[in-house]
C-alpha cells in the first residue's frame, strides 16, 4: 500500500500494488491515479522507433498532389506552412508547423531520449526535464486533426479536380495509430520511478 | 461520511504535478518548494488558477467574435474573388449535399470553441461563488473541455491545405485571412486556459462545507 492523492481532486488514498493491465480510479472523482501496463518500457520503446521512420518518410515524400485541367501541383507536409508564412500569416504559418511537425517530433525524439537509456539500463540525460516537456507537448501534437482537415478540404475539391494521395499521407496516417499507441503504452510512474527520491 | 474527507492539502501535503509523487510540504508556504523526485516546483494548487483562466477565457471570448465575422479565405477563380467565414464554408458544405462533413465543421468549429468557453465560465463561477454543487460531475465537465478543444484546429488545417494545393495562378487561387488568425488564437486561448484551470479547486469547497 502506498499513500497517494487524487491529481484532479486531492483526495488522499491508499493505493495498493496494481496489477500489469489495470488501472486504478479515484473513488471520489473517477480520476486515473496509475495505470499499470504490460511491458511498458520496451513496447513504448518500440512503437517510438517506428514513429520515427514513419515520421521521415511523412516529411521526406509528396504528401498530395492535385491536378485541374492539365497542370500538376504536388506537396509535402510543409508546402502549406509556407505558403501562409509568404501570403503574410506567420501566426497561423507557426501554429501549424508546431501542430503537425515540431510537436509530434519532440514527442518521439523526447520517447527516445528517455525510454532507449532507461531499457539500456541507463539513467537518461536530464531525465526529469525531458519527461516533463513530453507531457507539456503532448497537448500540442494534432496529426490526427490534421487529418480530418485533409478529408474536408479534399472533398470540398472533389468536381473542381483530382486530388492524388502520395506515400507521405500513408505513412501519416500509420504514423498517427503507432504515435497514439506510443502514449497509450507509456506508463509514467514506471519512468518516475527510476529516479531515487532525494531526502 | 461524517468527517470532511482527507485531502492532501488538509494533511499539508502536495502532489507533483509532474511526477505525481505525494510529498509534505514544509510548515511555512513559501516558494522554492521542489520535488525531492522531480525537482519540480512544489505546490498544493496550481498557483493563481483562477486569475490565470479568467484572462484567457475572456480573452477567447473577445477572439471568438472577429474570428467568426471575418472571412477566413478568399478563393480568387478566374478574376473573381470570394471570401469564406466560417460559417459561410460550413452552408457551401450544407448546399452541396456533404452535409456529414457539414456536421464535422460545424461542431469542431463552431460547437466545440463556445461550449469550452461557457464550460470553463460555468467552472470559474461556480469556484468563485464557493459552490459545492455535484463536484464530480464538474469535473468530468473540466475533463471534457481538455479533450475536445484540440478537434477545433480542423478549420485552420483545412485552410492550410487548400492554400497550399489550389496554385493554379491566374486560374484559382486561395489565400488565407485574417479570421483564420483570430479563430487560431481561440484555439490556443482555450487550450491555456483549460491547462491553468486547477479541477481541485472543484473540490475544496465542497470539503470545507461539509465539516
Amino acid at each position: 500500500m502506498s499513500l497517494v492523492a487524487c491529481h484532479d481532486c486531492d483526495l488522499l488514498l491508499h493505493l495498493p500494488p496494481v496489477p500489469e493491465g489495470d488501472t486504478a480510479r479515484c473513488t471520489r472523482c473517477g480520476g486515473i491515479l496509475r495505470r499499470r501496463r504490460r511491458n511498458a518500457i520496451e513496447r513504448t520503446l518500440a512503437l517510438s522507433l517506428a514513429a520515427a521512420v514513419l515520421f521521415l518518410v511523412a516529411q521526406a515524400f509528396p504528401f498530395l498532389s492535385f491536378e485541374m485541367r492539365g497542370q500538376v501541383t504536388q506537396t509535402t507536409l510543409l508546402t502549406g506552412v509556407v505558403d501562409l508564412y509568404e501570403q503574410g500569416l506567420p501566426e497561423i504559418s507557426a501554429l501549424v508547423l508546431v501542430t503537425t511537425v515540431l510537436a509530434p517530433m519532440l514527442q518521439i525524439a523526447l520517447l527516445l531520449h528517455v525510454l532507449l537509456p532507461i531499457h539500456l539500463g541507463r539513467l537518461p540525460w536530464q531525465m526529469a526535464r525531458a519527461f516533463r516537456l513530453l507531457r507539456r507537448v503532448q497537448p500540442w501534437s494534432m496529426m490526427e486533426v490534421f487529418l480530418v482537415g485533409i478529408l474536408v478540404a479534399v472533398t470540398k475539391l472533389v468536381g473542381m479536380a483530382d486530388v492524388i494521395p502520395g506515400l507521405a499521407i500513408y505513412a501519416f496516417a500509420l504514423l498517427i495509430v503507432v504515435l497514439a499507441g506510443a502514449m497509450a503504452s507509456l506508463d509514467p510512474e514506471a519512468v518516475w520511478e527510476k529516479l531515487e527520491v532525494r531526502r | 461520511m461524517t468527517t470532511s474527507p482527507a485531502t492532501a492539502l488538509a494533511a499539508s501535503c502536495a502532489t507533483c504535478h509532474d511526477c505525481h509523487l505525494l510529498c509534505r510540504l514544509p510548515g511555512t508556504p513559501g516558494h522554492g518548494v521542489r520535488c525531492p523526485r522531480c525537482g519540480a516546483p512544489l505546490h498544493a494548487r496550481k498557483p493563481r488558477s483562477l486569475e490565470r483562466t479568467t484572462a484567457l477565457v475572456l480573452a477567447a471570448a473577445l477572439c471568438y467574435v472577429p474570428a467568426n465575422v471575418l472571412p477566413i479565405m478568399t478563393v480568387t477563380s478566374l478574376g473573381k474573388a470570394q471570401s469564406d467565414t466560417i460559417m459561410s464554408g460550413v452552408v457551401y458544405l450544407l448546399l452541396h449535399g456533404m452535409w456529414p462533413l457539414a456536421v464535422v465543421v460545424f461542431t469542431a468549429s463552431v460547437f466545440v470553441p463556445v461550449l469550452k468557453i461557457l464550460i470553463l465560465a460555468f467552472l470559474l463561477i461556480s469556484v468563485r461563488r464557493g459552490s459545492s454543487w455535484r463536484p464530480a460531475e464538474r469535473t468530468r465537465l473540466y475533463r471534457i473541455t481538455e479533450a475536445i478543444g484540440r478537434w477545433s484546429m480542423v478549420d485552420i488545417f483545412v485552410v492550410t491545405i487548400l492554400v497550399a494545393l489550389v496554385r493554379l495562378g491566374s486560374l484559382a487561387t486561395i489565400q488565407a485571412e485574417t479570421g483564420a488568425v483570430f479563430f487560431g488564437a481561440v484555439v490556443v486561448l482555450t487550450m491555456l486556459a483549460a491547462e491553468a484551470f486547477d479541477p481541485r479547486l472543484l473540490w475544496d469547497r465542497s470539503a470545507a462545507r461539509r465539516t
